[in-house]
């Protein structure tokens, strides 16, 4: 996998390289800020980018604007953007273009390699990553509005990782159940909240978030 | 597109002029009104040495301060200028008559009054009656004088027309017409400069204005302050109970794990996963501070988007329309942006409603802001803590807090701080959430 970087803190785009590389990534550039990460964009056409949403000059969120100006020259673009905090707003920017191969995690998510590796991968095979912290926002409020109701607390579980954008095998072993019910929750699922079943996980992913930012 | 202090679209001229008019004709009656109040204090005062005046005085004095306030509501009402008005008058409390008698002399907005008791049947009151007269005279012209003039000898005279004949008789009602117009061209005039004179000396003498400011910022100045150090205290308070205590707790753990390494690798691994989630919380810790002490999406985007953004966070649906400059002072961003989380937090909390509307707006040098939501109403701005510390916040900036919640509903708070903007390039666009 073709990579790359833009962090502006030395330590961190240190960390970040040499854990792509332990995982077989190749980092193909590594820049600092925003007009050096579009050029790079444009001009090496990597699997997937991993930015950091704040980079000089301003340090407010440069690397969002460039990765949705990337985008709009190259829908599906594949993007993971990181963040100290996550914003709703922004998560809902990422997602307005409804094209996958889009990622938004916190920084410390990074600190989880294997997850974090996986969701790079799920990025650059044209899928949808959303934080944990993005997902339980958006539930709480579905469930406060009772979109949600019907949904048993198990569900609830399964529904939430899918909403992340987590396969089915990351769904069964996270939870420990057997893939046939992952399978009977998430046809369940999209029974109860009348969501078109879709074979494709980024349109499964989407279709859920979908439902979900209503 | 939200609430502004223009006058709503103006009346026909015609319509305009005879209102003026009819206005004048208001003040001049009411110079006798002034004046005799006036000689009543004065009479008062007179009468203060053989003791009569001592309870002749009080009341007399709050006559002519209600007289007086009346001509500075119209005032404010017709020029849209707001007199400010003097401190309230001083013998409103107990105590002798002596001494309420004695609290008035030493008023200095009483003297102001008194002042311009006597100079506004002189100056006002002949100033308004410039147009009354031209009007009424034309009426006589034009309405009188045709009938009488036959019954009248040779020497009858409308101005320097002598009417005698049917053509001078028409020529003195086209005269009368003539002073009519004058007398309706000049009223809006008069009354504009009478109400400059009446701004002028009706308005609260300045060192009384300002020292009503000095107070307002002392107050505001303090209230800050204190709002200051408790904000510095709760940061303090947060990162001692918080990440230095995750950060000591990891440090602890750590060492306890590198000794295990050696002799039991299992628990120490168990010990290291540990870490890695005290961690976490540390991370979320500070960030959650970060958001309190100042959302980072209020420093990436602005007050429109942050609203945007704690309209997502929201369960109510949100609905946002910003008509905003490019950006606005940071103190003003971060004040508005709390207290829209404060009033949208209400309305899921206490109103039952579904809906909110947020608009933002900047005209005439201030932020606007409303909130509306579509509840049950009855709320109560003494009730919450919240609203106090909303209003608090924002005299500040000289900000206010109006809330308008009859029972039943909506719910209809507006915010409006004066501030600057950073750029006149407005930037308008709503959305949903």
């Amino acid at each position: 996998m073709r990579v790359v970087i833009a962090e502006d803190l030395f330590l961190l785009r240190d960390g970040l390289i040499r854990t792509l590389q332990d995982h077989g990534c190749e980092v193909v550039a590594a820049v600092d800020n925003s007009p050096e990460l579009l050029r790079a964009l444009r001009e090496l056409e990597p699997d997937v980018a991993v930015v950091d949403i704040r980079l000089p000059p301003t340090f407010t969120d440069e690397g969002l604007q460039a990765t949705l100006a990337a985008r709009r020259e190259r829908p599906g673009l594949p993007v993971l953007i990181l963040s100290q905090y996550v914003d709703q707003l922004y998560a809902h920017e990422l997602l307005a273009g409804g094209q996958g191969a889009i990622g938004y995690l916190l920084k410390d998510r990074v600190t989880h390699t294997a997850q974090f590796i996986d969701a790079l991968r799920t990025v650059a095979s044209g899928g949808t990553v959303m934080d944990p912290q993005v997902i339980t926002k958006l539930l709480a409020r579905s469930n406060a509005r009772g979109t949600t109701a019907d949904l048993t607390p198990r569900e609830h579980d399964v529904l939430k990782l899918m909403a992340e954008g987590r396969s089915n095998a990351a769904i069964m072993s996270t939870l420990h159940i057997s893939e046939s019910a992952v399978a009977k929750h998430t046809a369940s699922i999209f029974t109860k909240l009348r969501i078109e079943p879709s074979a494709d996980d980024n349109r499964r992913v989407l279709a859920v978030l979908t439902y979900l930012k209503r | 597109m939200t609430t502004t202090t223009t006058p709503q679209g103006n009346p026909p001229p015609l319509l305009s002029r005879l209102i003026a008019l009819g206005r004048c004709q208001l003040l001049s009656l009411n110079a006798f009104a002034v004046s005799a109040v006036g000689s009543l204090v004065v009479g008062a005062l007179l009468l203060l040495p053989i003791g009569a005046g001592f309870p002749l005085l009080p009341p007399a004095a709050t006559a002519l301060r209600q007289l007086s306030d009346r001509y500075r509501a119209w005032v404010t009402q017709w020029t849209g200028t707001p007199v400010s008005p003097p401190e309230p008058l001083a013998h409103t409390g107990t105590g002798s008559r002596r001494g309420r008698a004695a609290a008035v002399l030493g008023d200095e907005g009483f003297w102001h009054d008194l002042r311009w008791a006597w100079l506004e049947p002189l100056v006002g009151g002949l100033l308004v009656a410039g147009p009354l007269a031209l009007v009424d005279y034309g009426l006589f012209g034009v309405l009188v004088q045709p009938f009488i003039w036959p019954f009248i000898g040779p020497d009858n005279w409308y101005a320097f027309v002598p009417v005698d004949s049917a053509a001078t008789m028409l020529a003195a009602a086209v005269l009368g017409l003539g002073f009519i117009a004058v007398g309706l061209l000049l009223a809006p005039t008069t009354l504009e400069l009478h109400a400059a004179w009446s701004s002028r000396v009706l308005a609260a003498p300045r060192t009384a204005e300002l020292v009503r400011r000095i107070e307002h910022l002392t107050d505001t100045r303090a209230d800050a302050l204190d709002a200051q150090a408790a904000e510095l205290q709760r940061i303090e308070r947060d990162l001692h109970d918080g990440a230095q205590a995750r950060l000591i707790t990891l440090g602890l753990t750590l060492d306890k794990a590198t000794r295990l390494l050696d002799t039991d690798p299992p628990a120490g691994r168990e010990l290291l996963l540990e870490v890695r989630a005290t961690s976490a919380r540390a991370l979320q810790d500070l960030r959650e501070l970060v958001h309190g002490i100042h959302p980072p999406i209020l420093t990436d985007r602005g007050l429109g988007d942050a609203v945007r953004s704690l309209a997502l966070d929201s369960h109510l649906d949100v609905h946002v329309e910003t008509a905003l400059p490019g950006r606005l002072p940071t103190p003003v961003e971060s004040a508005a942006y709390f207290a829209v989380g404060e009033l949208l937090a209400n309305a899921a909390k206490h109103s039952g409603a579904r809906e909110v509307r947020i608009r933002l707006a900047h005209a005439d040098a201030a932020l606007h802001i409303t909130v509306t939501d579509d509840g049950h109403g009855g709320a109560d701005t003494s009730r919450g803590s919240g609203l106090h510390g909303i209003r608090r916040r924002l005299s500040t900036f000289d900000g206010t807090l109006a809330l308008h919640s009859p029972p039943g509903g909506p719910t209809i708070a507006t915010l409006e701080i004066p501030c600057a903007s950073s750029s006149p390039k407005t930037s308008s666009s709503s959305a949903t959430a």
